[in-house]
């Protein structure tokens, strides 16, 4: 079966090939197209690294990636990623920074002279949805962390991507906040079905919002176990707390204390 | 007890603003005094006005010469001004093309630092060969001083793009060039203006020395000639005026710096108001 994101023993090393780092070892996975994913794992794993693998920001060591049927040979232009960090641009405004990419991706570059106004108003939307309303104009130093975060999520979906990469983008908010962008995720995943890789240390939101969670290794990353997740959509909170689910958040905690266990007695 | 906690509340306000009037005339009570003092000085050793003259003289001399003054400051003003616009726009390209690659870096970076060695005083007897005495010389010499700084500062500022911000605009496939435009550029933009304020002073000065040198017009030519005939007042209120003109210019470049870089600056103070810790 050939997947929407097909990543075939992939490996990584930064720096050099003695004293370099192997952050991935011969990683294997197959996304299907419209899939939700959660990555979870330990930290310094290699999960961020998977994701500028995976968009082509990073050449691999080894191994192969294609997505939609192509070989992946440098960045692609379909996906829209939140990183770690937020890096948001500190010369722009919140508005200017979500509109970065609208400037760049086609079509939306050739039409943005046009239409600046319609898609400014989308921009003010989707600012609204994550809670930023009447904050358009602020810089980047004048927001919290949290909130540049969010920033950061509505630039990684404004110009509507098909691959969507967020790499822990709900990791510096409160549980409410949190919560509240799990429905606002999952009701944008309806409506247009972008396939989803979701990084996050949170095993709740990886059983609340994905179709699969798979399990990373420690360093070298791998993907060690999967899990996929049954349950019927929309779904609603209070499934999180419901025996299904506490069982599947069990069971994932078991894979990842059980993969750092074993390096540490391999170190 | 409770009279040393309100003491802080109490007394917070009115000694920042103090502070800031402080601030606004402090230049003006250094510049004063420091007359003052001169003018005292010349009087009490009755020092000869061709050797050292008060500034009481100067001002007179200043006023008598006026017009004279005015149209060669403007003549300096004009060379300077043109010279250092050459040296924005040669500056700013080729810091764009050097910051941006590392292959012309590599190639290029070497032989610029050799020409800047070059003291640009020894080149004005060439360009005179080459241009003959006039403005054109001048204007050269203004942008060969000036051009450097900007050059390296922009250069400097693209280098050294963070690449997690790169990463964001390639991330969504975007051109070499285009991550240059969006990030390269608007980040080194606190770089390039704060090497204005450096570049105009050195441009003032530049043109300044090349009129000395090689020409018939300007502040440095007028005070040329006015030393040559012992009108030692009058050099003086030469360098007076080049001073004042010098501090218009950098007030100018600071001023366009605080208006296009706040984002830098974080506010509009940029931060040197805060209150003493
Ligand atoms: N640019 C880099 N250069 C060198 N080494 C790196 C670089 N980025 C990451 N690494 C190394 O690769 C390993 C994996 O890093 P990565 O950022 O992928 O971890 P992660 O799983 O995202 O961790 P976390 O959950 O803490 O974000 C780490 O050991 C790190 O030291
Ligand atoms: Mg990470």
């Amino acid at each position: 079966m050939k997947g929407f994101v097909d990543l075939d023993r992939v490996s990584l090393r930064y720096g050099g090939e003695d004293d370099g780092t192997l952050a991935l070892h011969e990683a294997t996975l197959k996304v299907a197209l419209g899939e939700f994913v959660a990555v979870v794992g330990p930290s310094g794993c290699g999960k961020s690294t998977l994701m500028k693998v995976v968009t082509g920001l990073w050449p691999p060591t080894a191994g192969s990636i294609a997505v939609s049927g192509r070989e992946v040979t440098g960045p692609l232009s379909i996906v829209g990623m939140a990183f770690q960090n937020p890096t948001l641009l500190p010369w722009r405004t919140t508005l200017a920074n979500i509109m970065l990419p609208l400037e760049i991706v086609r079509p939306h570059c050739t039409r943005l002279r046009r239409e600046r106004a319609s898609y400014e108003a989308k921009v003010r939307d989707l600012l609204a949805l994550v809670g930023l309303k009447g904050f358009e104009d602020h810089f980047p130093w004048q927001l919290s962390g949290g909130m540049q975060q969010r920033a950061s999520l509505c630039r990684a979906l404004i110009h509507d991507p098909s691959l969507l990469m967020l790499d822990e983008p709900f990791a510096s908010l409160d549980m409410f906040t949190r919560e509240e962008l799990w429905m606002a995720l999952q009701d944008l995943w309806l409506a247009r079905q972008p396939t989803v890789i979701l990084v996050t240390h949170d095993l709740r939101e990886a059983a609340f919002l994905a179709d699969r969670v798979l399990v990373m290794s420690a360093r070298p990353g791998r993907i060690v176990a999967e899990r996929t997740v049954d349950l019927p959509r929309p779904r609603a909170l209070e499934v999180t707390y419901e025996p299904y689910s506490v069982a599947l958040v069990h069971e994932l905690r078991e894979h990842i204390s059980a993969s750092r266990t074993q390096t540490a007695c391999k170190g | 007890m409770s009279e040393t906690v309100e003491t802080p509340v109490r007394r917070g306000k009115p000694p920042l603003i103090r502070r800031k009037t402080l601030r606004r005339i402090l230049p003006w009570i250094v510049i004063v005094t420091f007359f003052a003092l001169w003018e005292i000085f010349v009087r009490l050793f009755e020092i000869e006005q061709f050797v050292l003259p008060a500034p009481s003289a100067i001002f007179a001399a200043g006023w008598q010469w006026r017009w004279p003054i005015l149209d060669n400051s403007w003549q300096t003003f004009m060379t300077t001004a043109i010279g250092f616009l050459i040296a924005v726009a040669f500056g700013l390209l080729a810091g764009l093309a050097i910051g941006s690659s590392s292959l012309i870096y590599d190639g290029f970076y070497p032989a610029l630092i050799g020409f800047n060695s070059i003291p640009k005083v020894a080149i004005i007897p060439i360009l005179v060969i080459w241009f003959g005495i006039g403005t054109v010389p001048a204007i050269i010499t203004a942008f060969l001083i000036s051009f450097f700084p900007i050059l390296v500062n922009v250069a400097t500022g693209i280098a050294t793009m963070e690449p997690e911000l790169q990463d964001v605009l390639r991330a969504l496939g975007a051109r070499r060039w285009q991550v240059i435009m969006k990030v390269g550029l608007p980040r080194s933009m606190p770089y390039f203006f704060a090497s204005l304020k450096v570049a105009i002073t050195f441009a003032f000065v530049g043109s300044i020395v090349a009129e000395t040198v090689a020409a018939n017009k300007g502040i440095g030519h007028l005070m040329l000639v006015a030393s040559s005939r012992f009108e030692v007042p009058l050099a003086f209120a030469g360098l007076l005026v080049t001073s004042v003109m010098g501090i218009g210019m950098y007030a100018v470049a600071a001023a366009i710096e605080q208006r296009m870089t706040g984002w830098a600056m974080r506010g509009a103070d940029g931060g040197m108001n805060a209150p003493p810790a």
